[in-house]
């Protein structure tokens, strides 16, 4: 097996998104994904088994398409990497199985990988368009190049995911040994939020980009909407944090939301939906923002990754490159296809667990919904 | 002709069988239980070729059951089969599961010429169809395969772990009330078919049942 520039070919299907990725080292050379996105819409929310079955039918087709347009056959391929965890458990089944078929077919060594992991692990691909800081070394053409030694994470890395399907703050020591959760949502995640208050003001799925439109328009201060876990029973100090310190709750939020909206109901006025919108949307970000850099700062870390699916939201990354920027922490956004869900994050990760030199997980492993991010690969 | 057969409609199953060998079989696997699909179903696969010495360019068609089945279990071997033909450039073929208890059937000293097979369906229910014999002859899917409960089936003989489930409301047949859905026989009735110069199915996974989603109705009151 190439160790120093691998052919890795990554699968992902933890949610919606069927992906498949290519890279080469860390060049990326495809990134094509599939979404049945547009099946969940009528439903306000993903719906695991309508996204299982998508998941089914994408396969195949998103492979062939990855593997011409990366102009590459499965032999020139060096290894196989598959998310295993966490996600929905019937979505990942299907590309887990999949990928496990692709080994037996091929005979190549193939790695059990976290998703969230992942997330970080497309941070240290090499852009076209030189739009990502985070390597500081992004060559203009992308191209693979032998002399390009392989890219290191910088030191005192942390990274924020935000998406419908999760909300963490990770510290990363090492993208292939040593992940630490630093904080996490204990309930609905971020973007699950905003499906669910998006349904409430009737604005349709998904709820993140329609109430990120909206809210431009409306007061974000015509409204307080709590910001959950923020009291000091739950924070603590530094010194002495208290049990939910960096951890975010939004199900309170969405409750506040569902209020206010009835007040205005009931008192038979019309219902400021655009502020509502603005409002909700600062007390996320703002709570969310808000843990993000205190732990940073609490932990020493001064280089943050935001991904995820959330990170289209334009207040989100506005309010993060603000307080990152106040902190003295340089913030990259990897561009969008990259920061939601897809093939080349897994592939990104598994090409740095080869030329790491960790072992395949080999294809006897079982999908882990809820993989900790201990565990970066299987 | 050889062909790989995968069955994973109710326990985790493959199979290599051909025309040319004793009882058309190579070798095969099943596991005994219908949760670990997707750990033990690449494995199986894996050993099963590399103990008929077959690697993927002799094989000549691949078969996949396409259910009835619980969801995700189906899945596991319908994506297995389809990224495996995909790879090899080989032919894929769907086989509905319950033919294969149904050959099983009409190849016993316990066969009827009018009979059901059942599995189970979970949620107190039966994935079902009906099938006739007729001499020296593949059994003939008459109905189904549908999902219901078994007290509702023709007054039939019933054969499957469907039947042995429900032996209280239905005709079980006991040698048969715990047999599940397996790809040996399930390539068999392939090889038998595809001899016959009958067609086979494409791969559809069979699911009789909507995704359970609902659309949410009018947003509830949270005062
Ligand atoms: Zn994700």
């Amino acid at each position: 097996m190439n160790r120093t520039q691998p052919l890795v070919l990554g699968i992902e299907s933890s949610c919606d998104e069927t992906g498949v990725g290519i890279v080469r080292g860390t060049a990326l050379l495809t990134n094509t994904v599939s979404s049945s996105m547009d099946e969940h819409v009528r439903f306000g929310g993903v719906i695991p088994e309508i996204a299982s079955r998508a998941h089914l039918d994408a396969f195949v087709p998103t492979l062939e398409e990855a593997l011409a347009e990366a102009d590459v056959t499965l032999a020139d391929i060096d290894a196989i990497a598959v998310t295993s965890g966490p996600g929905l458990a019937g979505a990942l089944m299907v590309g887990v199985c999949a990928a496990k078929a692709l080994a037996v077919a091929t005979g190549k060594p193939l790695y059990a990988i976290n998703h969230l992991v992942a997330h970080v692990g497309v941070g240290l691909l090499q852009q076209r368009a030189g739009t990502m800081t985070l390597s500081g070394n992004a060559t203009p053409s992308g191209a693979p190049s032998p002399q390009t030694p392989p890219h290191a994470l910088p030191e005192n890395m942390g990274a924020l995911l935000v998406s419908g399907g999760h909300t963490e703050i990770l510290r990363i020591r090492s993208i292939t040994d040593d992940v630490e959760l630093l904080g996490s949502t204990i309930d609905d995640a971020a973007g699950e939020a905003y499906d669910k208050v998006a349904r409430l003001l009737g604005l349709g799925y998904p709820g993140g980009p329609a109430i990120d439109k909206l809210a431009r328009t409306g007061n974000a201060k015509a409204i307080r909407f709590p910001r959950g876990l923020t009291q000091p029973k739950y924070m603590g100090t530094a010194e002495a944090p208290g049990p939910h310190r960096y951890d975010w709750s939004f199900s309170g939020l969405k409750t506040a939301v569902a209020r206010c909206v009835e007040q205005f109901e009931a008192s038979g006025e019309e219902v400021p939906v655009a502020d509502i919108a603005a409002a909700f949307q600062e007390a996320v970000v703002d709570v969310i923002t808000s843990k993000a850099v205190l732990a940073c700062r609490e932990n020493g870390i001064t280089e943050v990754l935001l991904g995820g699916g959330v990170a289209a939201n334009s207040r989100l990354r506005q309010l993060t490159e603000q307080r990152c920027s106040a902190a003295g922490i340089r913030l990259t956004v990897p561009p969008l296809p990259l920061c939601t869900d897809n093939g080349a994050m897994v592939a990104a990760l598994g090409a740095q667990l080869v030329m790491a030199g960790v072992e395949p997980s080999g294809i006897g492993f079982a999908p882990d919904s809820s993989m900790p991010v201990t565990t970066v690969s299987a | 002709m050889l062909i790989l057969a995968i069955d994973t409609s109710a326990v985790a199953s493959a199979a290599l069988v051909s025309d040319d060998a004793p009882e058309s079989v190579l070798a095969s696997f099943a596991t005994a239980d219908t949760r670990t699909h997707a750990e033990v179903l690449a494995p199986g696969i894996d050993e099963l070729l590399a103990e008929a010495g077959v690697s993927g360019r002799d094989v000549d068609a691949i078969v996949t059951g396409v259910g009835p089945g619980p969801f995700t279990g189906l899945r596991s071997g319908i994506v297995t089969a389809r990224t495996l033909a995909f790879v090899w450039g080989k032919p894929l073929y769907g086989v509905m599961s319950l033919d294969a208890i149904a050959l099983e059937v009409a190849e016993s000293t316990d066969s009827a010429a009018e009979f059901i097979v059942a599995t189970d369906a979970r949620r107190k229910e039966v994935y079902w169809a009906r099938y006739t014999l007729s001499d020296a002859q593949l059994p003939h899917l008459a109905d189904g395969p549908h999902v219901g409960f078994a007290a509702d089936l023709p007054d039939l003989p019933v054969y499957g772990a469907g039947a042995g489930i429900y032996s209280d409301v239905v005709k079980a047949v006991t040698e048969f009330s715990t047999r599940q859905p397996e790809a040996l026989s399930l390539g068999q009735f392939a090889l038998a078919r595809l001899a016959a110069g009958e067609q086979l199915l494409d791969s559809t996974p069979l699911y009789l049942r909507e995704s359970d989603a609902q659309v949410p109705g009018p947003r509830k009151r949270a005062l």
